[in-house]
């Protein structure tokens, strides 16, 4: 069953199947290409609601089995963290240091 | 910098059964988990389960979750909620964490990660109305905030998550319109199948959900018949009126920290998609970090408290706490075989044996 390209695929990035079919036709091949052309999975998300749609149409345009599809790289920080959160720490690591 | 002998990501089945165990032998343990409650998913079951006694057979998970975190903290298992785990970094074995909105770090001697899994997503027409939901979003809505998701759903997926969460919706007052699944048989147990049949739900194979329509939300589905080779049948199209769509197709492991650790991944379809090899107690290819539950490949409760046992087990013993190790290891793996027993589980085998063999 070949979904539409209307279809929305990724909802933090508001990205349809057309979307990604066009980051394809301009050659991406990994999940990392598709991510750093259209910003697919870089969302709210992280990836975890349209990552296995995005690997699922990168067999589908391919013929490859779903198990070669490289996943993209997993980098911390896992979710969103605030500026200020990070700012405290660094306070405290630097008290730590010098005091 | 908050040193612990044991620290545990993920305070569901797995989770809290390895940190019970690592306790339980004398190691120093914290769990963290984002949820406010321990308990992972297992807060929202209410439904029984199978297997035997010593499996908690008959035990609602709802009443699980308090039985484990109970005994958790009986054995001085430190539990922060509301705590995220951001990263792991290898080199220096530091886990980030954001703690309610603190930026922390620890650096625990061995790691577990039961991180569970996550719900999948379907792509069709209208999927991103309001009232399209995750099957286990639905759950959670009913079962721990008395939310109703709506007044009359459609299931997609008759696994045994689609199956009790449309029971439950039918329990809640909610009537279900149709349960329909891709493949050409139901692939949960027969027993919750028969309930809701009795109920007059039915339960349409080798269908699926073709588009939503609706504005602002959800008014109705159009689903349609699927051939051998899974493509929509034209002119099988039917519509029908519901304010909620419930897909239930499929758990991804997540495995975020396991990639950021550096373990060896290996890509099993029957398991979920990509899992972490490991040795029997679960300590994947990076000494001192341990796999527990759906991280490492879809299953049940009953198997990630048993996953979760024994990582807990390897866990401590590494760090020296070694008492009666051989016995209980070999007392879980016996509960593990036989929970995957029988033509169920078959799939759950043949995951474990591509992933030990390499294949895949």
């Amino acid at each position: 069953m070949e979904p539409q390209d209307e279809v929305i695929i990724c909802r933090c990035e508001d990205l349809t199947l057309g979307d990604i079919r066009r980051a394809l036709l301009c050659g991406a091949a990994t999940l990392d290409e598709v991510k750093r052309l259209t910003r697919c999975g870089m969302g709210a998300c992280q990836g975890r609601t349209c990552g296995m749609l995005v690997a699922q149409e990168l067999a589908r345009a391919g013929s490859r089995p779903l198990g070669e599809i490289a996943l993209p790289r997993f980098r911390p920080p896992g979710k969103a963290v605030l500026l200020g959160s990070l700012a405290a720490a660094e306070r405290e690591d630097r008290g730590d240091l010098h005091g | 910098m908050t040193r612990v002998e044991v620290a545990v990501v993920g305070a569901g089945p797995a989770g809290l059964c390895a940190a019970v165990a690592a306790a339980g032998q004398g190691a120093r343990v914290l769990v963290l988990d984002d949820a406010h409650h321990p308990g992972g998913q297992l807060t929202k079951q209410t439904h029984k389960f199978f297997g035997s006694r010593r499996q908690r057979a008959g035990t609602r998970g709802i009443e699980l979750a308090g039985v484990l975190a109970g005994e958790a903290r009986e054995q001085g298992v430190e539990f922060w909620p509301a705590s995220t785990a951001l990263g792991y970094y290898p080199a220096d074995g530091v886990l980030t964490v954001d703690r309610g909105g603190r930026f922390l770090k620890v650096r625990p001697d061995a790691l577990v990660i039961a991180t569970g899994a996550s719900e999948r997503m379907l792509a069709f027409p209208g999927n991103d109305l309001p009232g399209v939901y995750g099957a286990g979003a639905v759950q959670t809505l009913m079962n721990v905030y008395g939310v109703r998701p709506g007044r009359r759903v459609l299931m997609v997926g008759a696994g045994n998550i689609g199956l009790i969460v449309s029971y439950q919706l039918v329990q809640a007052g909610v009537e279900v319109a149709a349960v329909v699944e891709a493949a050409p048989r139901i692939g949960g147990y027969a027993v919750h199948a028969s309930k809701l049949r009795r109920l007059g739900v039915p339960i349409l194979v080798s269908h699926s959900v073709k588009a939503a329509y609706g504005s602002p939300a959800v008014e109705m589905a159009s689903i349609w018949q699927l051939d051998e080779r899974w493509e929509g049948v034209a002119g099988s199209e039917r519509r029908l009126s519901c304010d909620a769509i419930g897909l239930a197709v499929g758990l991804s492991p997540l495995t975020d920290l396991l990639w950021q650790a550096g373990c060896a991944m290996r890509y099993v379809a029957e398991l979920g998609g990509h899992v972490p090899v490991r040795d029997e107690v679960g300590e994947t290819s990076v000494p001192g970090v341990y796999v527990a539950g759906d991280a490492g490949g879809v299953e049940e409760a009953s198997s990630a408290m048993a996953t979760g046992r024994l990582a807990g087990l390897g866990a401590s013993r590494r760090l020296g706490y070694a008492a009666g190790y051989e016995e209980a290891v070999e007392e879980t793996r016996a509960d593990l075989a036989a929970l995957r027993q029988g033509p169920t589980a078959g799939k759950i085998r043949r995951g474990l044996q591509l992933l030990r063999e390499g294949a895949g």
